[in-house]
């Protein structure tokens, strides 16, 4: 036998229990460094529990959470974001009051100063066709353009594992496009785990799809395998 | 928030020598006034960096306000102390002072947070009640004279006395002005405008909003050290629930976030008062009117509206 690969993220027995709900329930879950997977499931399957223990947004019932060989189940957030996850909410969270400039230099400022920060905030902004809106309120946005922004915020910390909420609820086709473009080229240096109802993003995109439901791992393989997967099928693509 | 340094601190230095200058033409009780305003607005700019840039409300800010008045008139009373390291027993007692409350109350937050804060403080309140053999309690103790001395600076003086308030003011003022245009000033915006953002951006938002306690604190202290150096008297009133609520107010008035506002909100509380107390007795009722006016037509306060109409570069 061959040396394994490092996978990048492990979680073992992954549990979280909201007052007796199972929302999560002994997940093992494990992402290779560099791939693009992505997380499909009905609402209320448990990804976004799921992903949320992951980056440390809540603390796991039970289970541990290994990220690069490090077991990071008791750490804060923010010591898991330095340790180079980023993450980006499904319901957009950014800094209404500041600029768009300003929304995305607060996240290249925690690995950068002074100038190397504002290259890599106007790097993130181009990329996701944002910066011509830079001094603007970050609130005056259009909601499509706000997704966009979360997505520079994650981009601009140059985390090796990139956690994406829905990112593309509420694109245009033509913004939806560019977003699978953008993705194309950050792997394999970045790690990418997607939470998508898009199925063509889904399936144009990932490597390799999970598929919750209940709360647990229901089918996991490469988009062609997930589309021919009856359990699947029944579950949630909904179609015979 | 890119550009406007310059303009920004162009305007900070002119109102800062417009200060320097007046003092040459104002009449002396209005002269003895501004010195006063000016060591009472230092007091509000450290407030306001909690306050209105980290976001979080203290009902408590007397605490340390007094933490500086008594850890320097202490040192001078019952210790004999020189001016100078009482002043560093002053900002010493107040750092430590945040440093503790600020570790405990920000477990909480919210409503809860003003809470605390409010409870530490009438501890505070107290415990100078209760320690009245060596703190005299409410009556207080004055600062003799020949402890008023920095090197050959005669603090009792009045024209010494307002350099002092200014270069005070001045350093608490340039400093608000530097540090909100550091990282650390702009994570503490982020804070409040979206602290959970900023936790998930990895930045360690409980050790960033203690470190704006003890930011804030400690100015707070330097304020209250000044005023007992500069006006000669140590009293428990100023560690009262009062004191907490008036820099509050002062920035409200002037602008929570801004830089100049808790100057100009000090300023035109204190002559609000002062003029309408010659008018009537009922004066607490005319500031009362004017504070409801302004809530109701400057929600921003007197800067704040300046800046959301006219001048969006004002920091």
């Amino acid at each position: 036998m061959g040396v394994a690969a490092v996978s990048l993220l492990t979680t073992s027995g992954l549990t979280r229990h909201f007052s007796g709900i199972h929302a999560v329930e002994g997940v093992d879950f494990t992402l290779e460094a560099g791939e693009i997977r992505a997380l499909i499931g009905s609402n209320g399957a448990g990804k976004t529990t799921l992903v949320s223990m992951i980056c440390g947004r809540i603390p796991p019932s039970a289970g541990e959470i290994h990220f690069d060989g490090r077991d990071i189940t008791r750490w804060p957030a923010h010591r898991r974001i330095m340790a180079g996850m980023a993450y980006t909410f499904q319901i957009s969270s950014i800094y209404a009051g500041l600029p768009v400039f300003e929304n995305v230099a607060l996240a290249a400022r925690r690995k950068r100063r002074g100038r190397a920060a504002e290259a890599a905030t106007q790097e993130a902004l181009m990329r996701v066709g944002l910066w011509e809106r830079a001094d603007q309120p970050a609130g005056d946005l259009a909601y499509g353009h706000q997704r966009l922004l979360e997505i520079a915020m994650g981009l601009a910390q140059s985390p090796r594992l990139l956690i994406l909420d829905e990112p593309t609820q509420g694109l245009s086709e033509g913004e939806i496009a560019a977003f699978k473009a953008l993705i194309r080229e950050l792997a394999p240096a970045t790690t990418i785990l997607l939470i998508e109802h898009n199925m063509s993003v889904v399936m144009e995109l990932a490597e390799r799809v999970t598929v919750m439901d209940m709360g647990r791992i229901l089918a996991e393989g490469t988009p062609a395998e997930i589309r021919a997967n009856r359990a699947v099928q029944a579950a949630y693509l909904g179609t015979g | 928030m890119r550009g406007g340094g310059a303009r920004a601190w162009t305007l900070h230095l002119a109102v800062l020598v417009l200060l320097l200058a007046v003092q040459f033409v104002l009449p002396a009780y209005h002269h003895g006034n501004l010195a006063r305003i000016m060591v009472l607005a230092s007091y509000a700019v450290g407030y306001n960096i909690l306050f209105g840039y980290t976001g979080l409300l203290s009902l408590g800010h007397a605490l340390f306000f007094a933490a500086g008045m008594y850890g320097l008139g202490l040192a001078i009373k019952l210790g004999g102390w020189a001016a100078g390291p009482a002043i560093v027993a002053g900002l010493g007692a107040g750092l430590l002072l945040s440093l503790a409350v600020g570790a405990l109350a920000l477990r909480t937050s919210g409503v809860a947070f003003m809470i605390v804060t409010l409870m530490f403080a009438q501890a505070g309140y107290l415990a100078i009640l209760y320690f009245g053999a060596f703190t005299r309690g409410d009556e207080g103790f004055v600062i003799p004279r020949e402890a008023r001395m920095i090197m050959w600076l005669d603090l009792a003086d009045a024209a010494t006395r307002y350099f002092v308030a200014l270069a005070l003011f001045a350093l608490c003022l340039l400093f608000c002005l530097w540090l909100m245009r550091q990282p650390l000033g702009r994570a503490l915006i982020a804070i409040r405008e979206n602290e959970e953002r900023t936790e998930m951006l990895g930045y360690d938002t409980f050790r960033l909003k203690l470190v704006a306690v003890a930011i804030s604190g400690t100015m707070s202290a330097a304020a209250g050290a000044a005023y007992a150096l500069l006006f000669g008297y140590v009293g428990a009133s100023f560690a009262a629930v009062q004191y907490s609520i008036l820099p509050l107010l002062w920035v409200l008035v002037g602008g929570a976030g801004t830089v100049l506002g808790p100057f100009l909100g000090t300023l035109f509380m204190f002559y609000l008062i002062d003029i309408a107390s010659g008018l009537t007795t009922a004066y607490m009722m005319i500031a009362g009117v004017v504070l409801v006016m302004i809530t109701l037509f400057a929600r921003s306060g007197l800067l704040g509206e300046a800046r959301r109409r006219l001048w969006g570069w004002l920091p």
